[in-house]
């Protein structure tokens, strides 16, 4: 059971150390500068890197050579500093580099401001950087979960050999809950293909470059084969009183708490309400949704951005159920009652088309 | 091979066919009379003298030699445009007994890679980085680089470098001079069999630097190019020795080799991580929440000094430990450097949603600015904790209930008017009775380490305690 209280981004920062990972390289942005300040007071003590780069170019970069150089290594950073980031995740992923990020959301665009909000979405699920590329991505919503999510994604970016993020709010990153740290405590060795400067490793190759058309299209293919695999093998998600649900609620991180208070609400004025929180963003759950929309009349995505994440709600719908959308950003996490009341006034009140065309001018 | 003798072998640490090239096998894809290839074979040689050709991880840029791995026999990264010296510093950093070589054109290092360059001769990466300076970009097809000479043309200088445009070549071994922790500084040229001599020369030494771990090493290498300069090798060679010389004279600009000495990173022992980390041990099972329904959503406010955060985290370490769902969140940020601040806590018997605090049932406001900021945010029925005897006259409400007292001055009188918040925690938990006092006791023994001030702490708690009691018997 949860036996101590701590922030998430320190949390985070310890799972990541249990899971193995000996080396950081970063750059200060508020609000995940915890996880930086972190490592840099372990991973020195327990034999590993910590370097504050330059940049987050520089450091993304810092992530790119370790990795090749087979460390189990990460970096933390926040929207402006992940969008410096993109083209590093792009090698990345061309290279089949292993690197974990973490991204702690904040208000945007431009320098916006450090409050959470969830506006990195499209930026990180959707690839961000240039190339067909995709990013493996968890979504924690609790402070347990930040530790036990970041673990997962190192096994899960070694075992997929691409980048995995982890997408939490300037929110979870700063609050502090109880949270209990699993009985591991990893030492892994540098995978066979990295180089080591050694005999052993010296015909490996790190590189993301192919001349010929025909071998960059089979590069590309053999990466899609590996999201489409992960699309089976890694999916999470959380279904929260859905089993009669008629409306169904979608959200991730700090978004999808609020919304099981709201299910609450619904339920209490007498709407069978339910949640559906993805737990990985990529994959995305879309046929757990498609499930749900058998029974459920109206799916109602919520989120702390103008509307990037029901973008794949109405694609994995495909039109067999409406899906609204309810969101507050500039750093406004919505409380359980204005989603409630933005529910029941879909359901019930005329005015609903006036709102959608409002909503929409976003 | 009669009336020949063979004076150099191909060095080892090249592959014998290029398997990696799509076409012709056996020969590079430079172009004639280009300085890459000449360079190539320094390099290759002198990995071979040095006996380090396991060792060595070969990163290469994106420019003209960009296919570095088609020829070295050696480990091989290929890095971002202008990055290479910062994948070769966490390289190094993660496999420090390597030998790593950054191998960066014009444009690659001084012009989009300028700060990682500057700041991995600043750390004094143990790195060897050789620098290419032909004064164009080649691959790209000939566009102006940081070190083009005035009034040269390229694609993107149709009528010359200018200085007002473009400026001043940047000189990257006199830059970089400027630095404490660079080693070993060399600029050479390629423009004669002569200069090359001195060249092989340079490009061994730097790399010895690395082998003895000395510190930081960088070879500028004067390059020819001939075919985007549009000349022939002989010219090209020509122009590198007159032209380029001129503008970047060869010479050593560092060289503490003789002084500099190694430096070894202590060996860590792995301890026990978990201790370190300061993980808890599992306390097995999670204690049985109170009878009672809770729900407290408190705000905290005030200056910094006045303990806001640790009174926070104070309710929450106890909440947890009498088996409540509890969250706490901090105002963070610039906020909270301009010395006002506040956090949000939540005890609950429920799940609990968002750990944000909008419409508090608990408002404990340590000064005037933190009342005025969050009293109208407080729910009908709550309870408003402020730090004076009295409120401001504009500062009225009819619907919640206010605990007026001095809590800072009356710990003042205890000793110390940091526990303020104590005193004020005192009197929270007499009128909420939401925690039971052994929790709260518990958290202090475990978050106060120290024996003096958790005793006044106490003292403090109480004395809050009894200001309630005073208030309602």
């Amino acid at each position: 059971m949860p036996s101590q209280l701590m922030k998430g981004n320190e949390a985070l920062m310890k799972g990541a150390i249990l899971a193995g990972c000996r080396a950081f390289y970063g750059y200060p942005i508020t609000p995940a500068n915890e996880i930086a300040e972190t490592a840099a007071l372990y991973l020195p003590q327990l034999g590993g890197v910590f370097l504050q780069a330059e940049s987050e170019v520089a450091a993304i970069n810092m992530c790119y050579g370790a990795a090749a150089a087979g460390a189990r290594v990460m970096t933390a950073s926040s929207g402006p500093g992940i969008s410096l980031m993109q083209e590093g995740v792009s090698y990345l992923a061309g290279a089949e580099l292993p690197c974990v990020i973490a991204d702690l959301m904040r208000g945007g665009p431009g320098l916006g401001n450090i409050h959470p909000e969830q506006s990195d979405y499209f930026q990180v699920v959707k690839g961000g950087g240039h190339g067909c590329y995709r990013n493996l991505v968890l979504a924690p919503a609790s402070v347990q979960e930040m530790a036990e999510l970041t673990m997962l994604a190192f096994d899960l970016a070694e075992e997929y050999r691409n980048p995995v993020f982890v997408l939490a709010d300037g929110c979870v990153g700063q609050m502090m809950e109880p949270v209990e740290f699993p009985e591991v405590m990893k030492v892994t060795g540098a995978p066979e293909w990295a180089v080591t400067g050694t005999a052993a490793t010296r015909h490996n190759l790190i590189h993301s470059i192919h001349l010929e058309p025909a071998d960059l299209e089979r590069h590309i293919r053999h990466l899609e084969t590996k999201y489409k695999r992960a699309g089976r093998e890694i999916l999470r998600f959380e279904e929260w009183r859905t089993e009669d649900a008629e409306v169904v609620l979608v959200g991730y991180g700090i978004v999808s708490r609020v919304l099981k208070a709201a299910v609450e609400r619904l339920r209490r004025r007498g709407i069978a309400a339910g949640l559906l929180r993805p737990i990985t963003l990529f994959p995305f759950p879309s046929a757990a949704l498609r499930r749900l929309s058998a029974r459920a009349k109206l799916f109602v995505t919520v989120e702390m951005s103008t509307g990037q994440m029901v973008e794949d709600v109405r694609l994995a719908l495909e039109g067999r159920a409406p899906v609204e959308f309810y969101g507050r950003v500039g750093g406004i996490i919505p409380a359980a009652e204005e989603v409630s009341d933005f529910v029941v006034r879909l359901l019930t009140l005329p005015q609903v088309e006036e709102e959608r065309a409002w909503m929409a001018m976003f | 091979m009669d009336g020949y003798v063979l004076a150099q072998h191909r060095a080892h640490s090249f592959y014998p066919v290029f398997d990696r090239k799509p076409d012709a096998q056996h020969q590079t894809h430079y172009c004639p009379g280009c300085g890459h290839g000449i360079l190539h074979k320094l390099i290759a040689r002198a990995i071979d003298e040095l006996g380090i050709q396991d060792r060595t991880i070969f990163v290469s840029p994106v420019g003209c030699a960009v296919f570095g791995y088609y020829y070295f026999d050696v480990g091989n990264i290929q890095a971002a445009h202008g990055r290479a010296a910062a994948v070769a510093t966490a390289v190094k950093r993660t496999r420090p007994q390597s030998i790593v070589i950054s191998y960066q054109g014009d444009g690659d290092l001084a012009a989009i890679g300028s700060a990682e360059i500057l700041h991995a001769a600043n750390r004094g990466e143990p790195i060897t980085v050789f620098f290419v300076n032909n004064a164009i970009y080649g691959m790209t097809g000939g566009q102006v680089a940081p070190t083009t000479p005035v009034g040269a043309k390229s694609t993107t200088t149709p009528f010359g470098r200018s200085v007002e445009n473009e400026g001043y070549p940047l000189r990257v071994c006199e830059l970089l001079a400027a630095l404490e922790a660079p080693i070993y500084l060399e600029r050479v040229a390629l423009g004669n069999n002569k200069q090359i001599t001195a060249a092989a020369r340079a490009v061994k030494k730097a790399l010895e630097i690395q082998v003895k771990g000395l510190g930081f090493s960088l070879v500028e290498i004067l390059s020819p190019c001939p075919t985007v300069w549009k000349m022939t090798p002989v010219e090209a060679q020509r122009h590198v020795r007159d032209e380029l010389a001129a503008i970047f004279p060869a010479g050593v600009y560092r060289d503490r080799s003789k002084d500099a000495v190694p430096w070894n990173a202590p060996a860590r022992p792995p301890g026990d991580v978990r201790g370190m980390l300061g993980i808890a041990p599992s306390n097995g099972k999670k204690p049985a929440p109170p009878g009672t329904f809770v729900d407290q959503r408190i705000k905290i406010a005030g200056f910094g000094g006045q303990g806001v955060l640790l009174l926070g985290e104070i309710l929450a370490e106890a909440g947890m430990r009498a088996g409540l769902e509890v969250s706490w969140l901090p105002s963070y940020g610039p906020e909270m450097r301009s010395g006002a601040s506040n956090c949000s806590v939540r005890l609950s018997t429920a799940p609990l949603d968002s750990p944000v605090v909008s419409s508090p049932n608990v408002l404990m406001a340590l000064n005037e600015p933190s009342l005025r900021k969050f009293l109208p945010d407080v729910e009908p029925g709550g309870a408003v904790f402020y730090n004076r005897t009295a409120l401001p006259e504009d500062c009225r409400r009819q619907d919640v209930h206010f605990i007026l007292r001095p809590f800072t001055e009356l710990a003042d009188e205890l000793g110390d008017a940091r526990a303020g918040n104590m005193v004020l925690l005192g009197a929270f938990l007499q009128m909420s009775r939401a925690l039971p006092l052994e929790a709260v006791g518990a958290a202090l023994a475990h978050m106060i380490p120290s024996e003096r001030l958790r005793a006044l702490d106490l003292e403090a708690l109480e004395r809050g305690r009894q200001l309630v009691k005073e208030i309602l018997p």
